[in-house]
């Protein structure tokens, strides 16, 4: 198997300011991590590589300060680790990031499975995952908590809902992307520490991933950041009880009284 | 202070530190009220490569020394001590492998030692010998091809969950001193069972238990170095790890002070915290004070062990002597801090204390180290060394 886990560094609190003039956010002076969820992705690749064996590499796109965040996930066991950094990936949006990994996905050739993590917690977008997954048109299922297993080619995995928890199979290649009930994060080795420190980790630029300038950084980013705001939880929704054919009478008059439809 | 600990030692300590803060911390309350052996945080050691510092490379350790050890035992005794001596004993049951096992001995035991997939235990105390070593009345008998043991060992640190044991008994009682040899024996070798479990002042996260050899067979094989070398085998082990002793004491008192500089800026009393006391302050920069001519001189043990130096009886039990007394002095400063809170379960404090009460006792207690450290003196001047 090859498992490609993708991370995000980011500031290591989650009161992180916002720059009112760029809107975007202020990292100066906060000290940095890997990004909490994605240490899930990292454990959960390595115990798939145990199970089934094959490499895990790990993916991560930022500044060169990254490569801390990189080593950190080999001295937890992860096999290679690449950095996408370049002065034409700053300022990305989830779009413009999806489509530079989705480049660096071309790059490193053929895979079986990638992991991400639910979301970050300093954007909480939740979008990479299934834009990279996308881009790469591939299929994907989010907020895995367990991987039941891998066979023939194809994974079948159990993902958290609002209400409760979907059992799904699908052919790989594919994408998951992984909340913390999954697993338990290992922590580092001391043997695996002193690999990490002496790995060479590899940089690509634009260049070398051939990207279009259109397409990354600020300039491949719509996204524009008004308000950062916790939405309001959702109602319990309604279910509909009965025949079959009465229950969707009931939805369909519901749909037009609401004029949905 | 600078101690100028290497890269490899740097990163032996945080990982050391880390467990010690997100694993042991946790469920410290817990394991100290329940005693139950900490195998969850035994096998998070063995991941991080911790139990093979001191090992080896040859035997899947990671080269170090006693200084690598005594990192580990400090940062998880800051937390739990009760946690660091299990850790440490297993180091006190593989020494004598390690310095006086045949290469044999040494391929079958350390590598699952230095990987932490099995403990190691050091069995010398017994009911009526303690201080008095050579009191002991376990014996071994050569049939044939075998040793067959019998007698009751007591307090054996990780007795009951370690897997492989040093065990010293007599093969030649007329010989007394030198009559005694040292094995290594099995968990599960018939005739090897395990009696009482105690019920401890403090450490209790660890297993203090009797060893009962009733007609145990073990291979000839299992001889550790040459018959009658039980004691010297003894001796040298336990000249190696007591700055363990002393390692384990700097974190007990490291952890006691770092609560009471804590609480003594939150107490308010007098319409002020107390840290603004003098007698408060005074107490505290002692603590501090102790605490650091401790770890230099345990420390500094350590790295002249590792240096490769053969006589270091007199340094190693100052370095035990000296820790072990600052983490009794340290610990109940730290409880007169707390005033009556101290007193409590509820807060850290009156745990270190109990727990470091054991350090002035095990490994030979702080009056046989001084009966030794007299006698290197009175041999030195004697010899005229100096
Ligand atoms: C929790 C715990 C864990 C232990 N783990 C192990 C282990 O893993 N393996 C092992 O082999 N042993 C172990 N021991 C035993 C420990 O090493 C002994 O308790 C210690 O050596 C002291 O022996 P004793 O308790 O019999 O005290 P005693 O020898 O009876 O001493 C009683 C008192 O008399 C003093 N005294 C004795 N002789 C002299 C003297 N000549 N001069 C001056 N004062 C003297 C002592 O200092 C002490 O104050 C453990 C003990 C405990 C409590």
């Amino acid at each position: 198997m090859k498992i490609i886990v993708c991370i995000k560094q980011v500031p290591d609190t989650t009161e992180v300011k916002i720059d009112k003039e760029t809107n975007t956010l202020i990292r100066e002076g906060v000290a940095s991590v890997i990004n909490p969820f994605d240490l899930y992705a990292i454990e959960e690749g390595l115990r798939l590589r145990e199970e089934h064996g094959g490499t895990v590499t790990v993916l991560s796109m930022g500044p060169v300060q990254v490569i801390e965040s990189l080593r950190e996930a080999l001295s937890m066991g992860a096999d290679e680790a690449i950095l996408l950094s370049d002065r034409a990936f700053a300022g990305a949006d989830t779009l413009a990031t999806a489509y530079t990994l989705s480049k660096a996905v071309e790059k490193i050739g053929a895979f079986d499975l990638i992991i991400c993590g639910k979301q970050a917690i300093d954007g909480d977008t939740a979008q990479v995952g299934p834009e990279l997954a996308e881009m790469l048109e591939i299929p994907h299922v989010t907020y895995v908590r367990r991987v039941h297993g891998i066979a023939s080619g194809q994974i079948t995995v159990e993902r958290m809902t609002e209400e409760g928890s979907e059992k799904i199979r699908f052919p790989l290649p594919g994408l998951i992307t992984v909340v913390k009930e999954i697993n338990e994060p290992r922590l580092p080795s001391i043997k695996g520490k002193m690999r990490a420190k002496k790995a060479e980790i590899p940089v690509w630029s634009a260049s070398e991933l051939g990207t279009d300038p259109e397409k990354t950084g600020l300039q491949g980013s719509p996204t524009w950041v008004k308000k950062v705001f916790t939405p309001e939880q959702k109602g319990g929704g309604e279910i509909f009880e009965g025949e079959i054919e009465e229950q969707v009478a009931k939805l369909v008059r519901r749909l037009r009284e609401t004029k949905i439809v | 202070m600078e101690y100028f600990l290497t890269d490899v030692q740097l990163e032996i300590k945080e990982l050391a530190h880390r467990i010690a803060e997100e694993k042991v911390r946790p469920v410290v309350h817990e394991l100290d009220e329940s005693g139950e052996f900490p195998w969850e945080i035994m096998k998070v050691l063995a991941d991080a490569d911790l139990f093979g510092v001191y090992i080896p490379e040859e035997y899947g350790g990671l080269g170090g020394g006693v200084m690598e050890q005594l990192l580990v035992v400090e940062e998880l005794s800051r937390v739990c001590s009760g946690v660091a001596v299990s850790y440490a004993a297993s180091g006190l049951g593989a020494f004598p492998i390690l310095l006086f096992g045949n290469e044999e001995q040494k391929e079958k035991y350390i590598p699952d030692i230095a990987a932490g997939k099995k403990l190691a235990a050091f069995a010398l105390t017994e009911a009526n010998a303690g201080s008095d070593a050579a009191g002991i009345e376990t014996t071994a008998t050569l049939d044939g091809d075998y040793y067959v043991l019998n007698g009751t060992k007591q307090w054996i640190t990780n007795g009951g969950e370690a897997e492989v044991y040093t065990v010293i008994a007599m093969t030649d009682k007329k010989k007394g001193s030198r009559g005694a040899s040292a094995f290594i024996v099995e968990k599960g070798t018939p005739g090897f069972s395990f009696g009482k479990k105690e019920d401890k002042m403090g450490i209790r996260a660890s297993a203090t238990r009797e060893l009962i050899f009733n007609d145990c067979r073990i291979p000839r094989s299992n001889l550790l170095g040459r018959e009658g070398m039980g004691f010297i085998v003894a001796m040298k082990t336990l000249d190696r790890t007591r700055p363990g002793i002393g390692a384990q004491a700097v974190g007990i008192a490291q952890g006691a002070l770092e609560e009471a500089v804590k609480y003594s800026r939150e107490r308010v009393q007098f319409g002020q915290t107390i840290s603004s006391f003098q007698a408060i302050q005074h107490m505290l920069a002692d603590m501090a004070t102790q605490i650091e001519a401790a770890r230099a001189l345990v420390y500094a043990t350590a790295r002249m062990i590792d240096s490769g130096v053969k006589d270091f009886s007199k340094e190693s039990a100052m370095a035990k002597v000296f820790a072990s007394d600052v983490a009794m002095r340290v610990t109940t400063d730290a409880v007169q801090v707390f005033g009556g809170y101290g007193y409590m379960k509820e807060y850290p404090v009156e745990k270190m204390m109990r727990d470091a009460k054991i350090t002035q006792i095990y490994e030979g207690t702080n009056q046989i180290q001084r009966n030794v450290i007299a006698l290197e003196l009175i041999k030195e001047y004697a010899s005229k060394k100096r």
